[in-house]
């Protein structure tokens, strides 16, 4: 039995019998025993046409289901039997799961791991795995998830907005596990977007693309982060990056601006920097102030007091984090940020202090590495 | 998710609650109720799928260290100049947020003690490091 076939397939085999009205729950559960039928009877041999075996026997396996439940059986006798749908039926269902899986109602957690499970096709133990979760941990969640959304009415397409931080979230977990979950949030991203025609989807996509394309250059052997401006930028994909740049533009040209647009911009014009040198700062700059008039979010205030120390100076950024440092509280990016800055202004007693400070309070140790060896640095420095 | 070490004491922490009894002047009953209480809160976050790990340790310690080239390890356990906190066990669990942690550390601290009363213990709640963001400039 091909897993990778069998991935693809038990997805759309599952949205199929969504849309035909089938409980989410129910359907899961008979896609899951058609996958253990397939691979009982496989062996080396799947049939020619898979998907259509698999949706026969799960709809087979719902309507046994109710049959024992003795209800309403004769309807879905009729089902298991029609024709396969074509590839906008496929798009659309791909969209209906999407929505059921993100739902407003289930926690970021929870809508992860349902959209991973039953939009990405992978196992429960891949995703305990990807999580670093016991497998019946992670189980539970997604029974729990899938016990929600069974009730749940659809979710109505202005929900985009949650399916997206959905899979931005699914993107940001990295590729550090066993499993890649950076590649999986694209793929899911693209297939949203073939679904789905709003200009934020594209956004989201090339904004992933954008940050996919450095993800060889930004790690050391050892695993510590390497900052944007020491990147070997030869090791930058630009196959990556031409798509990106190619499908944010066409976001942008409908004037539709959104914050996953914006950010999609911003690297793109790191990316489009052939040294760290020849970075666009005025422009990023620009970009981040249209993202703070839309979002208002701190953290992406914080970001801009870099750009504003490239562009007007680095005590210019000191003065703006000043001003904005009490809107962050005690942000565990403050200390960074402020190092960075200090460093400019060739303050480096100060920054030292910053970069370890800002090393005690990293959420990741990549990030912690790092913050402790600028500091190191600049304290060993000669004199 | 982030996850957090839900770490509990024997001794050591902040200053304890005026209502805390130790443990040696709890009966036997109390003293089941106590543990049945560690495995609900366990079954608990089984059940809400926030579950990762939880150990409990036995008191005993032993310091260890490289006693240098060929030479055998450098072992010894106390007495110590002062008294040092000494862990009594963990969980680790995985939730959507700090707040939720602090929750379920609170409610650990509820356990029952001397007369089935919340011993309001001092839970030690660290953040666990997770992987570095893949969107990060």
């Amino acid at each position: 039995m091909n897993e990778d076939v069998v991935r693809v397939l038990a997805p759309q085999v599952l949205g199929i019998l969504v849309r035909r009205g089938n409980d989410f729950a129910a359907a899961e559960d008979a896609v899951q025993d058609a996958l253990l039928e397939a691979h009982r009877s496989w062996g080396d041999a799947p049939p020619d046409d898979p998907k259509g075996w698999l949706l026969t026997v799960a709809g087979r396996k719902l309507i046994d289901s109710r049959r024992s439940a003795a209800a309403r059986r004769r309807r879905e006798d009729a089902l298991s039997h029609e024709p396969e749908p074509g590839t906008a039926e496929q798009a659309d269902d791909t969209l209906l799961l999407l929505f059921l899986c993100c739902h407003p109602a289930l926690s970021p957690a929870s809508a992860i791991a349902l959209t991973l499970r039953a939009v990405g096709g992978l196992t429960t133990r891949e995703i305990a795995e990807a999580f670093l979760v016991p497998e019946a941990t992670m189980g539970q969640r997604i029974s729990r998830a899938r016990r929600m959304v069974s009730g749940q009415p659809f979710a109505q397409p202005s929900d985009v907005a949650v399916v997206l931080r959905v899979l931005y979230l699914i993107f940001n977990e990295g590729y550090s596990g066993r499993v890649d979950l950076s590649a999986e949030a694209i793929r899911l991203t693209r297939q949203l977007a073939l679904a789905c025609d709003e200009p934020e989807v594209a956004g989201l996509l090339a904004l992933m693309l954008l940050h996919d394309a450095r993800r060889a250059a930004r790690t050391d052997e050892h695993g510590t982060l390497i900052p944007l401006d020491k990147q070997d930028r030869t090791r930058w994909n630009e196959a990556e990056i031409a798509e990106g740049v190619r499908i944010l533009q066409a976001a942008l040209a409908r004037d539709q601006r959104g914050e996953y647009q914006i950010q999609a911009a911003i690297a793109a014009l790191h990316d489009d920097a052939r040294t760290s040198g020849e970075t666009d700062w005025p422009q990023i700059l620009a970009w981040y102030n249209e993202l703070l008039e839309l979002t208002g979010n701190p953290v992406a205030a914080l970001s801009r007091t870099i750009a504003v120390g490239e562009v007007d100076g680095p005590l210019a950024g000191l003065s703006a984090l000043d001003e904005l440092a009490p809107r962050l509280g005690n942000h565990h990016r403050l200390d960074a940020v402020r190092a960075r800055l200090h460093e400019r202004a060739g303050h480096l007693d100060i920054a030292a202090e910053h970069y370890t400070r800002a090393a005690a309070q990293a959420r990741n140790t990549a990030e912690r590495d790092y913050l402790t060896k600028q500091a190191a640095r600049l304290r060993h420095r000669s004199p | 998710m982030p996850k957090y070490l839900l770490l509990k004491h024997y001794t050591g922490g902040p200053e304890r609650h005026p209502d805390f009894v130790p443990i040696s002047e709890w009966t036997a009953d109390e003293i089941t109720a106590h543990m049945a209480f560690q495995r609900h809160v366990g079954e608990l976050l089984r059940e809400r799928g926030e579950f990762v790990d939880v150990q409990a340790l036995s008191p005993e310690r032993t310091y260890v260290r490289y006693g240098g080239p060929g030479m055998a390890p450098v072992t010894t356990d106390g007495p110590f100049p002062e008294t040092k906190e000494l862990a009594a066990g963990w969980f680790i669990i995985d939730v959507e947020s700090e707040a939720r942690a602090y929750e379920v550390a609170a409610y650990l601290s509820s356990a029952p003690g001397k007369d089935g009363q919340p011993i309001h213990e001092w839970i030690e709640v660290r953040p666990v490091m997770g992987g570095a963001p893949a969107a990060a400039e």
